[in-house]
């Protein structure tokens, strides 16, 4: 029987949470950080074909996701504002300027570009637009573990914005796992815009956590701008789901710190919101609460500071002087089977 | 022992699961019930593990099964209706049909259809959806008409490396016998002449090649007339070899099909055909499918609906009066 629980943030506190893994989720937050205002300024700059989407003030909760995962034996399947998820499950960030710039050594080779890469043969999933498509996806990965008798140990993970949960994709996904029990977390980081759609236009229920009970999944609330809280909660269902708890949703509430994409300035985002709770930024509280423990210091922010604008400068520049795909020597087929290679 | 086509479907799977420890089962009501149409008959009960029932979210259900062969199993999918499957569009053509090219990753998967109609099923159990799922690159679109088809190539589907959209006519599941699975194993991709003849050709598919083949023996029985009927088999890809080298012995093409009438597979064969056999025309193409309107319920407006051997009959007369 699935545990049903809805537990406030400061319930779940069970286990401690770790100098090491809290520095690791924060050192993540400013990678991604830093990578994606590189992006931005690209896209500004025109260097860039097609949107930047960027999860600025959604890293606290997605690199807090990312860093429970193993590369290589769990499955992460991030959605547009999770960067820092990505960086924390431990995508080069070469992968990330390559398949933004169109490089064709990217792993998407310029077919697809800047969120919907991945590498799903390591467990990283590339995503496709329509949202709430990844939940049953991951899930079947899971499902496809447990029949080869290789789950033991291992997690699933998807974040969605408050958008996806309106969609049907979403909520057959979740019944499913929730049926078939998988070691799944599913977080829903609310940033009270779905492109421009307000939630009070999105849904009609009191919090979306309460829809946890419904599907019969342990729920966890947290405030996803602070670090401290999410990579407390999240690391501990992530740690609940891959010991046998079954299915974890957590809502995370935030503010999105930017527009929709690049191309959007977000001015329909009132100002009482920017300057209330949930506006604040959250690479800001956890670079506080890692100094005000201890655990970080301000020269040992600033060395971090140069170390990852070093490296996304490096991804950047790798990425500009690599070739795009050369569509004369492109092969031209959707087709794996060699049988049928060509036809059509 | 006769056998019929449905047999032949639930040993192909049979078959998959004891050879292939990656393939696996899902679907609604496939389990100890054996599925709407016993498919699945007793498979569960041989491997539990791996016939498993689903909620009623085929769009889940296509989501899981591109998971499950991104971690290398070979799932087949069984939709309870081909109707049904629009549910799952999404996953289908821009989860499963999408991935390979995009990521590099095959996703194996075979999403069985009973497809098209019967009488009394109405609009909501008896579509055919071929043409739909055919449009979209990064599919595999198989329309087996014969008992040994609906074997061979159900079990050439799981060994692809692509989505394999599989339509099985629930026309045929019963109806349609032979004395076993045995066959020429034709590959997918490959067409058959099912008749041979001299003065026209019909190019069909699925259920309609044994409308076809009654039309044909009225037409001979009539005046002499001897057609020859190609079966696709598969729709995607589309043998136009077979099509075309057909067309220049006989001239003459009626391409017939039970899906409506916009697009479709027999626009797609008629346009080739054009393109690539201009010359060898003796007479305009033509085409016949199922009316413009939803598959109706009663009956009697069911065998109108969709073609019969007269209404080919009639199709074919103009074509060899032109």
């Amino acid at each position: 029987m699935t545990e049903q629980t809805i537990s406030t943030p400061n319930k779940d506190l069970s286990k401690e949470l770790s100098k090491e893994h809290a520095r690791d989720v924060f050192r993540a937050m400013l990678r991604a950080r830093v990578l994606e205002i590189k992006l931005s300024n690209l896209y500004k700059a025109g260097k860039i074909v097609g949107g930047v989407y960027i999860g600025k003030g959604q890293e606290a909760v997605s690199a807090s996701l990312g860093a429970c995962l193993t590369w290589n034996k769990d499955v992460f399947a991030p959605l547009i504002r999770d960067q820092a998820g990505r960086t924390a499950f431990g995508e080069d960030p070469l992968d990330a300027t390559r398949t933004y710039l169109g490089s064709a050594k990217g792993p998407m080779r310029g077919r697809d570009g800047n969120l919907h890469r991945g590498r799903p043969a390591e467990g990283l999933l590339a995503m496709i637009s329509h949202l709430g498509a990844a939940v049953a996806q991951v899930g079947g990965v899971l499902l496809a573990k447990r029949i080869k008798g290789e789950l033991d140990g291992c997690v699933g993970a998807t974040c969605v914005g408050d958008g996806a949960t309106s969609t049907g994709a979403f909520h057959e996904g979740l019944n499913f796992i929730a049926v078939e029990r998988l070691p799944m977390v599913v977080i829903i980081a609310d940033n009270q815009f779905a492109y421009s759609t307000p939630n009070d236009r999105q849904y009609a229920c009191d919090d979306l956590i309460d829809r946890a009970k419904g599907y019969g999944l342990e729920g966890h609330s947290v405030d996803g701008t602070d670090m401290l809280e999410c990579a407390t909660v999240i690391g501990n269902a992530v740690a609940k789901a891959r010991s046998g708890g079954g299915p974890q949703l957590i809502v995370a509430k935030l503010l999105r710190l930017s527009g929709h994409g690049e191309h959007d300035d977000g001015s329909y985002v009132a100002t009482e919101l920017q300057e209330g709770r949930y506006g604040r930024d959250c690479n800001d509280v956890g670079k506080q609460q890692l100094i005000e423990k201890g655990w970080l210091t301000e020269l040992e922010y600033s060395k971090w500071m140069l170390e990852f604008n070093a490296e996304a400068q490096e991804a950047v520049a790798v990425a500009q002087r690599e070739d795009g795909p050369n569509p004369y020597k492109e092969e031209w087929s959707a087709i794996a089977s060699p049988s049928l290679k060509g036809l059509q | 022992m006769a056998v019929t086509y449905i047999d032949a479907i639930r040993d192909a799977q049979e078959r998959a699961l004891a050879e292939n420890p990656k393939v696996f089962l899902y679907g609604q009501d496939i389990g100890k019930f054996g599925g709407a149409f016993k498919a699945t008959k007793g498979l569960q009960e041989q491997w539990p593990d791996r016939v498993i029932d689903a909620p009623i979210s085929e769009d889940a259900m296509i989501g899981m099964a591109v998971g499950a062969a991104i971690e290398g199993m070979r799932p087949i999918i069984e939709m309870q209706f081909a109707d049904f499957s629009s549910v799952a569009f999404n996953q289908i053509v821009n989860q499963a049909a999408t991935h390979y090219y995009r990521t590099g990753i095959p996703v194996p998967i075979v999403v069985r259809l009973p497809s098209g109609g019967t009488p009394g099923s109405g609009p909501f159990h008896s579509q055919s959806m071929e043409s739909i799922y055919a449009h979209y690159p990064g599919t595999v679109v198989v329309t087996p008409a014969t008992v040994a088809d609906a074997h061979s190539m159900l079990l050439q589907a799981v060994d692809l490396d692509d989505p394999v959209i599989y339509c099985e006519h629930k026309f045929l599941y019963r109806w349609l016998k032979s004395d076993n699975f045995e066959g020429d194993n034709l590959p997918i991709g490959k067409a058959r002449i099912t008749r041979s003849g001299k003065h026209a050709t019909v190019v069909t598919y699925s259920a309609m090649v044994h409308e076809a083949v009654r039309a044909a023996e009225i037409l001979y029985k009539e005046g002499g007339w001897e057609i020859e009927v190609v079966d696709l088999r598969s729709v995607k890809p589309l043998d136009i070899d077979t099509v075309v080298a057909s067309v220049a012995r006989t001239g003459r093409i009626l391409a017939l099909g039970e899906a409506f009438p916009w697009g479709g597979v027999t626009s797609e064969v008629v346009s080739r055909v054009c393109a690539e056999g201009f010359h060898l025309l003796d007479a305009p193409p033509m085409r016949l499918n199922a009316k413009d309107t939803p598959v109706p319920y009663h009956p009697k407006l069911w065998a109108m609906h969709r073609p019969t051997p007269e209404s080919i009959c009639e199709a074919l007369r103009n074509l060899l009066a032109y």
